[in-house]
């Protein structure tokens, strides 16, 4: 074998380790499970009073906003949806990253995902949480707000119109919360096992016990473990798509001048997975800071997800083009006005916000030093977020403040309530995250000393190539 | 093509509430400070801990002692069955009430014997079923929680028995310094009372006082023809029509034949283009009225009058020899009225400007001998307008504006002499009232020499109204014993000895003439809701007399039985118009007159309008009044001071830059509108508004006009001066753009280009060829609704909006709300403005759900709230709606309107009575929007149903908004009918759909706009 000596520098530099510092095994388990099991940091607490502080923000607005009405809100008579389904749109987008990271990217195999996966998908959870609460308190009487599913109810007695787009998105967010959950759990069982098995107390024994669901991680348990998460994975796969072409619908199926366009699902997508992308950086960016698993989350990570986030914000720009193409292309009055109302009326501020930040500011991330430098991208992440808000605001509202008729032409002003209940849904995602952190493993354990192992083969026995099995190693 | 506006120009005003507010005054200050403004005193006693326990145990106590008292509650059935009472049916009463300083005839809506709706009266030449907004609005004021309901004894609660022994004391001997001031007398029985009082106490005098009024009308009348007479116009005769800054058709309305004259002529458009179906077949749409009223409108129900509904009457006919061809509107003003937005050809001139024109024209016509042309720059529309009356004599008619002074009016009438106009296009009556002994001007002089001791104010409110010059609030206080009948504790009030609470029009008897004279009857179709009385009541108790209103009234109308109880079912008696006189007017005392008439001074003149909402502050606190858009301005609860641009632009003024107007050495603060088509170095004020004791809706809303309004500047004065405040103001409006961004909305044509075009309006659709997906629902059976808005004859009066608001139970959502778009009017109307800034054109077009058959509001609702009829109605089920707002969002025409609070929260008991009981009153979080009025829909199916009769027929089922349209601009029916009048307007060569390129396929059309210009002024 001496003829084809394995020189590790080589491989390194084709292909980037994931893990940096070689750690044990056992070093990956202690370095991911640690922070559930030592006693709770005074910052913990701290990080909760904020973060529960603005959670209860969200809650006295909710119940403010329940008990007045909607009017509390800035929406008005031509733009009746404004922050809150913008809101809705902002947190379903953010989400995407999540599932697509660990449903497609496990599909096509990118190894590079095991390490941000976990964050990623709780990050889809907790930012559904977020959108959910949108579509159910926007609307007028939200004490009727059931009346939305399809569920056997002796108020309405009948069934729900099924050719409207806000039903569909209804089943689409649904599913996509419900399979988001059970992927995210099911990916969670051994790394729950491993924190039961090392349990000091009977108390922490008892629950995760219960929690990993009496995982052994005998061969059979994996087996049926893999089949699992494969399935979820494949049935995650066209939600990434769908849920967002579905929320595109209730624009796209409408007749007002800037919705009523066929580009949208394709350009809700790509909008979706740029901003999940760019809330995964954000989030991750700090995670590893202060959890200490730069090791684990390395620059491989976040390069990788920044040229998502260019190919993404690329995407998005071109389909901003296209807007503006078709609707001068299309010769039609209405269109037309409203795309050059978005670009020089009243919103032009929102519109051009926007602009820079979601198409010009990605193409920072051409340059690999812009790239790989850590405070930049943190920064450039949290402007796409910022673009992307816009960018759904600038749909509702720009298209909705001047429709057809210009007697009817209005402007929309958010209020404190507005501002406040969407700055309290940060603090809901921001809890359950300190929350997530505290209990349960933040990286799939399992899943990286997976990779381990596997490099670990490729280091020793290159020539053999043996990279079919992925046999995992309870770790000790 | 896009006019883009400028962005964050809409930020940084300050916010302010009020002119008090802002101009942060001591008493202000101290306002701010009580949190109670009235009537609570402050909390002084600091009272110890002890004291505190004491008081809150004794108030438990108390508490609960409340507990041990059932709410008295009366629930009497009826002992006997009433005659033609059937519970939840609603019945209809003929009564005529003093709207706007005018005897306006109506038929009141009554269900289960509380009123809800007011109408028009059919069978009364001036109404024809038609209502203006005021008269409509006037059923929000009879349940207003802020009535006056108590007798006040300076400013104490006290009795009506303590007043009366009061006046059985003041009232003795010859009634030496009493006066009595009261709004103009149209009523006989007042009159007669009046008669009474003056020759039981011959030295007492009764003074008549009406802020706005027809003063100048019956004093040029005086210059021409040397008699106080009254014009009646028949605008149905005249080709063309000369409007000296005189609104005909809104402010100035002499009645409201005069709009439907007016309107019928501009409808004869379509008998200058052959090959369409000319509008004839309006007639038709009031046919059913005719039923319905013969079947349900009744006799009072009081117990002097028991209830037989007596066979109708013929109408009047208007005397109409219709040619048939559109007129020609010329109009010379200074402000934008609802009459320059209708005119072919519109001179923007300053108020004080008008009389030299006048006399311009007069000369030209040769109705003065040739002179100098007083004013050159008008000389071309001088010289065409009198070319195209000399054309017309005999079919002209000129008329002049209350505002302006009795010798414009002289001239008009001197002109229309000349013209051949007298008896043929204009008439005139002597007026159905006498004169009063003395103006007000006088009584504040009298007041001054100390010699009223006692002064009786009935309805008025001179405290408020009186000219500024007179100083009239100190001088009242200065009188020994004052006495005021008002239906508001109102500034008046505040200030007499005496209060007593006034009923509202639609709780008493009385009577009244009409414009025309005709003798109208009013019967109450309600007992007082609180302790009140009517004026006749309270001079029949200053009298001593004990006779009942309902047998002074009676004894008045010197009408027997079946003539009084066919007049009471009228609401009038038939026949009894005042007869024309055949005046000839005096040319030579035109002529001097106007040699003697001072000229107009140059520079800045303030003019003072009634405004469209609270007129001259009588309907300050009437909140559907407060929130319907002024018609031009749009403005909602306020009185903006409007200027040309022009003047802005010098003045350096925008929209929202406070002002100083000051004349005379008084001031006034007003925010500024920038009025397009104002005229230059002009600036109009509304009156009515700034109201500082009327009730919780009105009081502080806008500001004073009547502060700058003396005695010599009733209409309007010169001399004025404005500065700018360094202060803003926000103006709330329900349409904050005004021009059509080049869209083809409001379609509109000259006559030249209907004749060579005749389907200009659908030709403006853009041509691509519309497809559809799925079959269409069948709609070629049954009754299938749809409406057709004429534009060419709406005039954008509100009457129809505030018919909507009474009819459908409509929030009043208030000022703030509005400023944020949450008006609740299910029918607005949309004023573009066209032209150029200066001298723009104006067009209206009434906005309400359109029915849309492919309804782009119905596929997106997801819980199937809004779903549609068979009979092509787009339904709402209010009740499964849960608030999504999509449906608003997907409606391009914008007229879904959203609760965005429980509008009902604060709404007292009294003010619920006001809702009509047919309509659902909607709770916050569900969307709602016209649906045709579907509870007529559905009361006209029952009926037929129930009486076995044939399908509906055409003209059954009236929307409130058509029934009630003086111009009869709308047209509601069976489209599946080819002999509907609906289905002959579809017909119509300018009938056309708005969007029709989205196939949306609404039921409601629109008839295109054609406009009469002069080919000499083109």
């Amino acid at each position: 074998m001496a003829d084809l000596a394995f020189d590790p520098k080589a491989v390194e530099q084709l292909s980037p380790p994931l893990v940096t510092g070689q750690p044990s095994l056992h070093d990956v388990t202690e370095a991911v499970s640690i922070h559930t099991e030592i006693e709770t940091h005074r910052n913990w607490y701290i990080a909760l009073a904020i973060s529960g502080s603005v959670t209860l923000l969200l809650g006295s607005m909710l119940a403010y906003l329940i008990a007045t009405g909607i009017g509390v809100w800035g929406n008005n008579n031509p733009v009746g949806w404004g922050w809150d389904i913008t809101n809705f749109v902002f947190w379903i987008g953010i989400g995407h990253a999540g599932t697509l990271i660990s449903a497609i990217l496990f599909l096509f195999r990118q190894k590079w995902r095991t390490s941000i996966n976990r964050f990623a998908e709780a990050m889809t959870l907790f930012a559904v949480a977020c959108a959910g609460i949108y579509p159910l308190v926007h609307v007028g009487r939200p004490w009727r707000a059931y009346w939305l599913f399809p569920i056997p109810n002796a108020d309405l007695a009948m069934w729900q119109n099924f050719r409207s787009p806000l039903l569909w998105d209804v089943f689409a967010v649904s599913t996509y919360a419900t399979v988001s959950a059970l992927f995210w759990y099911v990916g969670l069982i051994p790394d729950i096992a491993i924190i039961r098995d090392r349990a000091k107390t009977q108390l922490r024994h008892t629950i995760y016990g219960i929690a990993s669901l009496g995982w052994r991680g005998s061969a059979t348990h994996w087996k049926n473990y893999e089949k699992a998460y494969m399935i979820l994975a494949g049935l995650s796969t066209p939600l990434v798509l769908s849920v967002h072409t579905i929320v595109s619908f209730d624009f796209a199926v409408s007749i007002i001048p800037g919705w009523h366009t066929t580009i949208f699902p394709p350009y809700f997508v790509a909008g979706a997975i740029f901003s999940g992308f760019a809330m995964v950086i954000t989030l991750m960016v700090i995670a590893r800071w202060v959890f200490k698993v730069e090791h684990l989350v390395t620059m491989t990570h976040l390069e990788n997800m920044n040229k998502v986030i260019l190919a993404t914000g690329t995407i998005v720009g071109y389909a901003y083009a296209t807007e503006f193409f078709i609707a001068w292309y299309s010769g039609n009055e209405y269109e037309r006005f409203t795309f050059i109302n978005r670009a020089m009326g009243p919103y032009a501020w929102a519109y051009w916000s926007m602009v820079s930040c979601n198409v010009i500011s990605p193409q920072f991330f051409w340059f690999k030093k812009l790239r790989t430098n850590i405070p930049f991208m943190f920064v450039l992440s949290i402007f796409v977020n910022i673009g992307m808000w816009f960018e759904r605001f600038v749909i509702i509202a720009t298209s909705l403040h001047r429709d057809f008729l210009p007697s009817s032409w209005g402007y929309f002003r958010p209020t404190i309530v507005d501002i406040l209940t969407f700055f309290g849904t940060f603090g809901l995602f921001i809890t359950l995250f300190v929350f997530f952190t505290r209990f349960l493993p933040i990286i799939a354990v399992s899943e990286v000393k997976g990779m381990m192992i596997q490099t670990e083969h490729e280091k020793h026995y290159l020539p053999a190539t043996t990279t079919g099995s992925t046999e995992p190693v309870k770790a000790h | 093509m896009i006019q883009i506006e400028g962005i964050g120009n809409q930020t940084g005003k300050k916010f302010w509430r009020s002119l008090n507010e802002l101009a942060a005054t001591p008493k202000f200050k101290e306002w701010l400070v009580q949190e109670f403004p009235e009537g609570a005193s402050d909390l002084l006693d600091t009272g110890s801990r002890r004291r505190f326990m004491q008081l809150m145990a004794a108030s438990m106590g108390l508490a609960g002692l409340t507990a041990c008292r059932r709410p008295v509650e009366k629930i009497l059935p009826y002992a006997k069955g009433v005659e033609g009472l059937t519970h939840g049916v609603p019945q209809h009463y003929a009564t005529v009430m003093n709207v706007a300083g005018q005897a306006q005839p109506l038929v009141v809506e009554a269900i289960d014997g509380r009123p809800i709706k007011i109408e028009g009266n059919r069978k009364h030449p001036l109404s024809n079923g038609a209502a203006n907004a005021w008269a409509q609005a006037s059923i929000l004021s009879l349940y207003d929680p802020d009535r006056s309901q108590k007798v006040l004894e300076k400013g104490k609660a006290s009795t009506w028995e303590a007043f009366q022994a009061a006046a059985k004391a003041t009232f003795v001997g010859d009634g030496e310094g009493v006066r009595i001031l009261s709004g103009a007398v149209v009523s006989p029985t007042l009159a007669g009372l009046r008669a009474s009082l003056v020759a039981k106490h011959p030295k007492a005098k009764w003074v008549e006082y009406e802020p706005v009024n027809e003063d100048s009308s019956l004093a040029g009348s005086e210059l021409a023809f040397g008699d106080r007479l009254r014009p009646q116009y028949n605008l149905s005769k005249a080709d063309v029509v000369v409007s000296l800054d005189c609104d005909f058709l809104q402010l100035d309305n002499p009645g409201l034949n005069v709009i439907r004259d007016f309107a019928k002529r501009r409808k004869a458009v379509d008998s200058a283009v052959p090959a369409g179906h000319a509008a004839d077949s309006k007639a038709a749409g009031h046919k059913t009225d005719e039923h319905k009223a013969d079947e349900h409108q009744a006799a009072a129900p009081a117990a002097h009058a028991p209830a037989v509904a007596a066979a109708p009457v013929a109408t009047p006919a208007t005397p109409a020899t219709e040619s048939s061809t559109i007129n020609r509107l010329y109009v010379v003003e200074n402000n934008f009225t609802l009459t320059g937005a209708q005119a072919d050809h519109r001179l923007r001139l300053r108020a004080a400007d008008v009389q030299a024109f006048a006399a311009d024209l007069a000369r030209e016509v040769a109705a003065l001998p040739q002179g100098l042309k007083i004013l050159g720059q008008s000389d071309k529309f001088v010289a065409a307008l009198a070319k195209d009356l000399l054309a017309h004599k005999g079919r002209s008619v000129v008329l002049a504006g209350p505002r302006q002074p009795a010798i414009v009016h002289a001239l008009a009438a001197a002109i229309n002499q000349t013209l051949g106009n007298i008896g043929e296009t204009v008439s005139y009556t002597r007026p159905g009232r006498e004169s009063s002994a003395v103006s007000i001007t006088e009584l504040a002089k009298e007041i001054g020499a100390g010699q009223v001791k006692t002064l009786v104010v009935l309805g008025a409110n001179p405290l408020y109204t009186a000219p500024a010059d007179l100083e009239f609030a100190a001088k009242y206080k200065s009188v020994a014993t004052t006495i005021h009948l008002g239906f508001e504790v109102d500034e008046t009030a505040a200030a007499s000895t005496w209060h007593l609470p006034e009923s509202h029009g639609l709780e008493s008897w009385g009577d009244a003439v009409t414009a025309d004279g005709t003798l109208s009857l009013q019967q109450p179709l309600i007992e007082p809701i609180f302790k009140t009385k009517s004026a006749i009541e309270v001079v029949a108790v200053v009298l001593g007399l004990t006779t009942s209103a309902y047998e002074l009234v009676k004894a008045q109308s010197k009408l027997a039985d079946p003539a009084w109880r066919q007049a009471l079912h009228d609401g009038m008696v038939a026949g009894s118009q005042a007869p024309f006189v055949k005046p000839a007017a005096n040319v030579k005392a035109v002529e001097s007159a106007l040699a003697a008439a001072p000229k107009a001074a140059v520079g800045l003149e303030v003019v003072f309008a009634p405004s469209a909402s609270a007129f001259d502050g009588r309907y300050a606190n009437n909140a559907w009044l407060q929130e319907a858009p002024e018609p031009m301005t749009k403005i909602v609860w306020d009185n903006p001071a409007l200027v040309s641009p022009k003047t802005a632009k010098e003045l350096n003024l925008e929209e929202g830059s406070v002002i100083v107007i000051e004349r005379g050495g008084r001031k006034v603060e007003a925010p500024v509108l920038v009025q397009p088509g104002h005229a230059d170095n002009s600036v109009t004020l509304s009156l009515g508004y700034g109201r500082t004791s009327v009730g919780r809706v009105g009081t502080g809303v806008g500001y004073n006009a009547y502060t700058l309004r003396t005695a010599d500047a009733m209409g309007f004065g010169t001399g004025a001066t404005i500065s700018k405040s360094a202060r803003t103001y926000a103006l709330v409006t329900t349409q904050e753009h005004h021009d059509q961004a080049g869209r083809p909305v409001v379609r509109e044509a000259t006559v030249e280009k209907y004749k060579e075009e005749s389907h200009f309006a659908s030709h403006e659709d853009a041509h691509i060829e519309l497809f559809q997906l799925f079959d269409s629902f069948d709609y070629s059976k049954g009754n299938q609704w749809g409406m057709v808005v004429d534009l060419q004859s709406c005039i954008g009066c509100n009457a129809c909006l505030v018919a909507c608001q009474s009819e459908n139970n409509i929030p009043v959502v208030g000022r703030d709300q509005v400023s944020k778009g949450r008006e609740m009017h299910w029918i607005r109307l949309d004023r573009y403005f066209t032209g150029t800034e200066d001298d723009p054109e104006v067009v209206y077009q009434p906005m309400a759900c359109q029915q849309c058959e492919n309804a782009p509001c119905e596929s997106v609702c997801p819980v199937a709230a809004t779903v549609h009829s068979p009979e092509g109605l787009n339904d709402m089920a209010y009740n499964r709606c849960v608030g999504t707002r999509y449906c608003a969002n997907n409606c391009p025409y914008k007229v879904r309107r959203f609760n965005y609070f429980n509008w009902h929260k604060d709404l007292e008991e009294v003010g619920k009575m006001v809702f009509n009981p047919d309509v659902t009153v909607r709770m916050r979080g569900v969307m709602e929007k016209c649906n045709y009025c579907v509870q007529r829909i559905q009361e006209a199916k029952i009926s037929h149903k129930v009486d076995g009769r044939k399908p509906i027929q055409d003209g059954d089922v009236l929307t409130a908004c058509q029934q009630t349209c003086p111009a009869e601009a709308i047209s509601f029916g069976n489209i599946n009918d080819p002999e509907s009048a609906v289905s002959k307007m579809k017909k119509n060569n300018r009938n056309y759909t708005l969007l029709h390129e989205l196939n949306i396929k609404p039921r409601t059309t629109y008839l295109a706009k054609v406009r009469n210009p002069n080919p000499e002024l083109a």
